[in-house]
This record gives C-alpha cells, structure tokens and sequence, in this order.
C-alpha cells in the first residue's frame, strides 16, 4: 500500500511532455513553410472582400477550392470561423454540392456522363473499367495522383454516347477497350515530371 | 408530507404554451371544410393545427410546432381540393384559406401515408424490442396507428456503426427517420448548431460536422436533441448495469440524491398527470430499490445557494467580476466556455449542486458514519443528460475517488423501477434520510427557471438586512418568459438581475453584455424552462402525449411551486443542516475548506474544438491591415 502511494507521488512529479497531436506538427509545419500559408493569405483576401454580407458561402467556398484545390477539413472550419457561420451548416452546403470536393483532387479530372443515353449505351462499363485501370475502390483519385474519375450529370453531347471528358478533352463513342489506350496518352504526357498532389500541408 | 393527488387513470394536460412568446397576432378567421365537416380557423394555420383543433388526428413525425414545420417525413399527406382538382398536401405546412376542402380520411390519403411509412421503415433497423424507446417510440406508434403489417419495399439499408464515444448521448443513424428535429431544436432554440444534414439523397445525414461524435464537438451535452427524438436514434447513455452493480457489490455504501425536479416529473412515467408531486413513492421506490441512503439534491441546492449569495455579496463589495453568472447548469457553462470564453471569470465558482453533494458525502458524511470515501457510490438522479458529461470532468474530485459516481436521468430511473417489479402506484409516502435529505423550500424551486435567483436573493436580503423578506415581492422572478429582468434592492442600493433560459435566450443576454449593458447578478438555465425542461425527463412518445415535453414545462415548474409553499422552511439559510454543515465541518461560507470542497474552476474550450484555427486566424489576418 505505502509502496504504491510512493510511486504514484513519483509518478506525480515526473514531468511528461505529450507527444505533438498531428495538428501541432501540422501547425509548426505551416508556420515554417511560408509557401503553404500563402494560400490563406489568398483566401484572406476573399473572406475580406465578402465581409458582413449574407448569402455569400458557396462563392467562398468556391474561390477556396480554387485556392487550395479542394476543400479538406481545416479550411471548412476556418471559413466557418471567418464568416461566422456553424461549422455543421459549412459542411453541410459542402457535401451537399457535387462540385465541391474534400479529397485532393488529381491532376486530370476524367468525368464519365451518366445521363440517359450515355447509361443506355453502357456507361457503367466505362466506369468499370476506368477502376480497373486506375485500382480505385472506394476512393476517387488513383494512387499516383494523375486521374480523378467521376460521373457527371448529362454533358449534352448524347449523339456521341458513351461519352467521357478529360479535363476539357471530350472523348466519345466509347468502347470500354479504348480507354487504355487513352489514360496511357496522359500518362506519357506526363512521364518526367513527377506530378504531386496538391497537398495543403 | 408531500401532497400527492389522488391518481386519475385519464389525465387531463393544459394545453401547452407555445415555446416562442411571439406576439399574438389578431388573424381573420376563415371556414373550411375538414371530411365534410365545416370547421373555423384562423387564416394561414396549418391544415393540420385546424383539424387536430376539431378532434381530427393526423399523423405525424417531422413537425414540431413552431421549431420544425419542414413538411419533410410526408407522413400528414391529406387530399387538398380547389376548384374540383384534388392533389396529396403536406398538411403541417399547408396554410388554410377560405373554402378549402380537405380530405383526411379518404383510401388515397390513407394509401400514401401508409407507403410514406413504409418506406421509413425500409430503411430503418427496427429493433423495437430491444430499443430504449420501445413502446414510447413516434415512428412505431405511427406504423401501428396506419396498421402496416408488412413492408414492400426491400432494397438498400443504411448499417453504420453507432456513435458513443461520450459519457452522455448515444447516436444511432441506422433508426434515424431525418425528420431533422434534432437540428430545429439545437439551432433554433438552443443556438448551439451542433446538427446539420451532410450530404444528399439516400447517403444524407443528420449530423455534426464532418461526421464527428458529439465529444469531438461545441456541443453543450443538453440532451434537447433526445427529447425531440421521435425514436431511439438519439438516446442517453445508460448506466444502468453499473448501478445495479454496486447496488449488488456488499463492499460499497451506495448513497443516492435526486434532483429537485424529479419528484415532480417521474410520476410522468407511470402514467401520473404531468405536474404531480410524487416525493414519497420517489423515497419509497429508491429505498426497495437498495441504496443505502436517499437524499436529496435539494440540501445542496440550499448549500450552494449560502455560497452564491455569499460570492454575490462579496462581489458586490468589489472583489470579483460582476455580473455574477450562475454555474448550477452544467449545459450552459460549457456553452459558455465554447462561445462565451471571456465570461468565465463572471462565472460562479459554485459546484453546481449535485457536485457539491457527491464532495460533501465522501468527506463530512464518511467522516460522521466512519466510512472509507472510496467505498462510497454516489448516485444522482438527475433530470439531465448533462450532468453526465459533468460528473466525467476531471475537475470533480479527487485523484482517489469521482465526486458523483454515476448519473441516472429521470427516465433511467424510471426503467430500473419497472426492472425491479415495484409497483410504483402502490408505495406508501416515505420522507428522505437525515442530515442530507432536509431541504427548504428555496431548493426545490431551483428545478424551474428562475428558482436559482429567487432562493439567492431570499437568503442574500437576510444576510445584509438580518430580516426575513416578504416572500410575496418576488413572484416576478417566476414565469415563462425567456429571457426576463428585473430590479432587486440589497445593501441599500438596487442590484439589476436578469434570468434566461435555453441557451439562445442566454445568447442574447451575453450579446447584451458584450455590448456593454451592466447587470449584477444573472441565472441561466441550459434547457428551456429550466431543469424541468431538461434532457433527462421522461419523452412522450404515446398517442396521448405527442407534445415534446419541454412544452409541458409550466405545469411542472408550477409543481415545484406548490412544493415550495407547502415547506415551513423557504429559505436556504434556515436549512437546519446546512447550519450544522457550517458549524460542524465548514466553518463560513467561502471558507477555505468550502472553497476547496464546493468550489471549481472552468475552460474556454473554443467554438471549433479540434481546430488550431485561432493561432492560424491571428496569424494571417495581421496580413488584412
């Protein structure tokens, strides 16, 4: 008994510094980095030009994602500080809108059309297959980076189904065995100059 | 003796007062007729309040009158007719007009009502039997109501793991029905938005920020949202099991204390009329349910009440911030520390009672009956899910022993009774232990809104003037005004004091304060009404009942009254064991052993915990100027 209340007021007196949380090593890692933080001088600049008027959260969250090239936790929270608005309700008009994203984005965006006739003519194939060649499961964006694949909403160009763009390339009358031959294109395109990801941190 | 009325199997509910005090507007009156029946209305009241004014029921989940009127859940589909042409209306948000017909009862209503539910209920885990809402639950008594026996459509299922990672609310998103109370409540009364919908289509959520659990939030841990819950996808933690535990162990010394308010919500659960006195069978039941000694929360009401009259002196005399603010809301001084850091000085550093109580049994109550504090379990029954999250803060207690072990709502007690097979109609009245269990009637009030600030200047007049007060000036403090002020005179000069209620209302005082207004004593109350609004009290949930509760709050507050008036003692300073407290162990208010014992100290805990935004706000916003 006596033992363990010695250790325990030895334990007391130990000076124990916690390990950094990640966000700790985040933050010193920013304020190194003055490369990085420039991005929310950038959106500084936004929220300043957007100050005290209603209505305005989707054009800011806009504008950040254009800064920052998605839209990852931290900026939410820090927009939602900004325009003192509720964290819950900027993240709630985030994941509501297709068009804003929380994951990095890659380098091209490959946009499958889903709309009626491009579905019809076997646009799920070219969804299936796009995975397949990139190994994407859950997530959107392959491991190198280079490709984002997503479907859209009808693109209006139904005369050329299936149909999917790249960036602003369209490419269309699909056969899911073109597409090798397609991604491999961007791919050497890009051979030499490692791309990567936009990272905020 | 308590008074406890004789029980009436069929109970008659006042009708409610409406939640927002907004002006009565005067409305033309129109006619329309409701399932061939002619029925008047005031213009541009909801289908749905016009036929439920005339005895017609309408089913529904998502409303919620005056917080929530979305017309979401389609559950009061009802046949609209203008001009011969029938269409399917959301009767909750379909304003009545002039010559409207209206058709509740018709095969294609009842038809759509029945597939909207069927479609609920498609997605959601109906686990009724072992559900905590079992039996009080709105979305079964619906599916009940319309008669579904069997569900058509089978397809995909949400099957998410659920989110309990606190010691207070549990959250399932596999029974949630997205009626989106739960938000209306958090961000339309309380002002905490904890809640949003993330996402869309079949994969939307209601749901804090990123998908996070309520601890990892601003959230004030009030337990509105589980009171507007129409089924068990937000429930309180149950501890249950671990009462029962110690209850079993012969090693510990179980005390328990009940909070003012609980004598007079609990009867709810057995059926009694909303606002019945039911102190006695309280006693009774706790003493067959085991525990060593029942007392009540309502001596350390009176305890705190010797200290905060005493800070509220001192700080008058000029040592300390002014206003005081009351700390007794465990709910509302974490929204404080979330939102309103710079007013953690102004807070009292009063325990709030149940605290006090739980530090008293393990020193002055050990010592007196010889016990090892560790051996001691302290039980609260309280009316609030908060008081959860408050009995898990480091702060309260020793590096030994929690102050209070574990904190039963008023419903967990009401489940472990029926566990144990007592009658709860049958126990005869019992009176509480001594020395813990004697209380005034200034401590029973501090389970209604301005019953904190009432008791205090009781006890406060007495303290500067030596004479009793007429107890009859203050009625002004009581009432269901949200956010209320007043004139007091003590020690010879006029003190400004002011009361609110739920945490929106004590938005606006604290924004007053901002801005510069000067007030010298203020109580605030997290939940609506005060503690018997709480978050802990029983749910209606049955037909009789579809009202939230926190609509029924007057008739219980005006309980809580009557218990005041029927007390000799009605003032905290005539507490004969508070003055034995003092004498024998104390000392003085705000002595040091008291400081040390009742007192405590609180942290800004920042509007986005889990964020290091203010050190990166300050540092790119030097970039602005």
């Amino acid at each position: 008994m006596e033992e363990a209340t010695k250790q325990e007021q030895f334990h007391d007196e130990q000076i124990i510094i916690p390990p950094m949380t990640e966000t700790e090593i985040k933050h010193k890692k920013r304020s190194t980095e003055k490369t990085k933080d420039h991005k929310y001088i950038e959106l500084d600049k936004v929220l300043e030009r957007y100050r005290g008027q209603k209505g305005e959260l989707i054009r800011v969250l806009h504008s950040a994602q254009k800064i920052f090239g998605y839209l990852p936790q931290e900026v939410q929270a820090y927009v939602a500080l900004k325009m003192d608005i509720p964290v819950s309700e900027v993240n709630g008009v985030v994941t509501f809108y297709t068009l804003f994203v929380t994951e990095p984005k890659g380098k091209h965006s490959v946009n499958v059309c889903m709309g009626t006739a491009c579905y019809v003519k076997g646009a799920s194939e070219i969804i299936d297959k796009l995975k397949e060649e990139l190994k994407l499961d859950a997530q959107e964006t392959s491991t190198d980076g280079l490709f984002t694949v997503r479907s859209t909403r009808c693109i209006g160009a139904c005369g050329m189904a299936p149909v999917m763009t790249v960036d602003e390339e369209v490419h269309g009358r699909l056969n899911p065995a073109d597409l090798t031959g397609i991604l491999k294109k961007y791919q050497e395109q890009d051979a030499g100059e490692k791309y990567e990801h936009d990272q905020v941190n | 003796m308590p008074i406890v009325p004789e029980f009436t199997p069929t109970p008659e509910i006042k009708k409610p007062g409406n939640l927002f005090e907004h002006d009565e507007i005067k409305m033309k009156t129109v006619k329309l007729t409701i399932d061939g029946r002619e029925v008047k209305a005031p213009e541009g009241t909801s289908i749905l309040e016009a036929s439920r004014s005339v005895g017609i029921e309408i089913p529904s989940l998502c409303y919620l009158k005056g917080i929530n009127e979305i017309g979401s859940c389609r559950v009061c589909l009802v046949e609209v007719e203008i001009k011969g042409v029938r269409t399917l209306q959301a009767s909750c948000v379909y304003p009545v007009f002039e010559g409207l017909t209206v058709y509740t009862n018709s095969p294609r209503a009842r038809r759509v009502r029945r597939t909207m539910v069927e479609l609920l209920l498609s997605d959601h885990h109906r686990e009724c039997t072992t559900c905590v809402r079992n039996l009080n639950c709105e979305l079964q008594n619906v599916a009940d109501d319309l008669g579904i026996r069997n569900i058509k459509y089978t397809g995909e299922m949400n099957d998410i793991p659920i989110f309990n990672d606190n010691p207070f609310i549990i959250r399932d998103y596999n029974k949630c029905i997205k009626c989106r109370r739960c938000e209306a409540i958090c961000s339309k009364v309380q002002e905490v938005n904890v809640y949003s919908g993330l996402g869309r289509g079949f994969e939307m959520k209601v749901a804090p920020a990123f998908m996070q659990d309520l601890s990892k939030v601003a959230c004030i841990t009030c337990g509105q949202c589980v009171i507007a819950c129409p089924t068990g996808s937000l429930v309180e933690k149950e501890c249950i099991e671990s009462v029962w535990e110690a209850l079993e162990d012969k090693d510990k010394y179980v005390v328990v204390q009940t909070a003012p308010s609980i004598q007079v919500t609990l009867g709810e659960s057995f059926g009694y009329p909303v606002g019945t006195i039911v102190t006695g069978k309280l006693v009774a039941a706790l003493r067959r349910l085991g525990f060593d000694q029942v007392f009540a929360t309502d001596f350390s009401a009176d305890l705190t009440i010797m200290e905060e009259a005493n800070e509220l002196l001192e700080r008058l005399d000029g040592h300390g911030k002014l206003p005081l603010l009351s700390s007794c809301s465990p709910g509302w001084v974490k929204f404080c520390e979330h939102f309103y850091p710079e007013f953690i000085e102004n807070l009292s550093s009063c325990k709030s009672p149940h605290e006090m109580f739980g530090a008293l049994t393990k020193t002055y109550f050990a010592e007196k009956q010889g016990l090892d504090p560790e051996k001691i379990v302290v039980v609260a029954i309280m009316p609030c899910t908060a008081k959860k999250f408050e009995a898990a803060r480091p702060e309260f207690g020793t590096k030994h022993y929690k102050d209070v072990d574990w904190v039963l709502t008023t419903r967990e007690l009401a489940r472990m009774i029926r566990q144990a097979g007592i009658k709860f109609h049958d126990l005869p009245d019992e009176d509480y232990d001594t020395p813990l269990g004697i209380a005034s009637g200034a401590g029973a009030i501090f389970g209604s809104t301005g019953g904190v600030i009432e008791a205090a200047v009781r006890t406060a007049y007495y303290l500067t003037t030596g004479k009793e007060m007429d107890l009859l000036d203050y009625y002004e403090f009581r009432g269901i005004s949200g956010l209320k002020e007043m004139e007091v005179e003590l020690k010879g000069q006029t003190i400004k004091v002011a009361i609110a209620h739920g945490t929106g209302n004590a938005r606006r005082l604290l924004d007053r304060l901002r801005a510069g207004e000067k007030f010298h004593y203020a109580e605030i109350m997290a939940c609506p009404g005060g503690c018997v609004g709480g978050g802990g009290q029983p749910i209606f949930g049955t037909r009789d009942h579809k009202e939230i509760s926190l609509n029924y709050r007057h008739n219980r507050a005006d309980a809580l009254d009557r218990i005041d008036y029927s007390k000799e003692l009605r003032r905290a300073h005539e507490n004969p064991s508070v003055k034995k407290l003092y004498e024998e162990y104390l000392g003085h208010p705000l002595s040091d052993r008291a400081r040390e014992l009742l007192h405590t100290y609180y942290t800004p805990r920042g509007k986005l915990p889990g964020f290091e935004l203010e050190n990166l706000y300050g540092e790119s916003s030097k970039y602005l100027h």
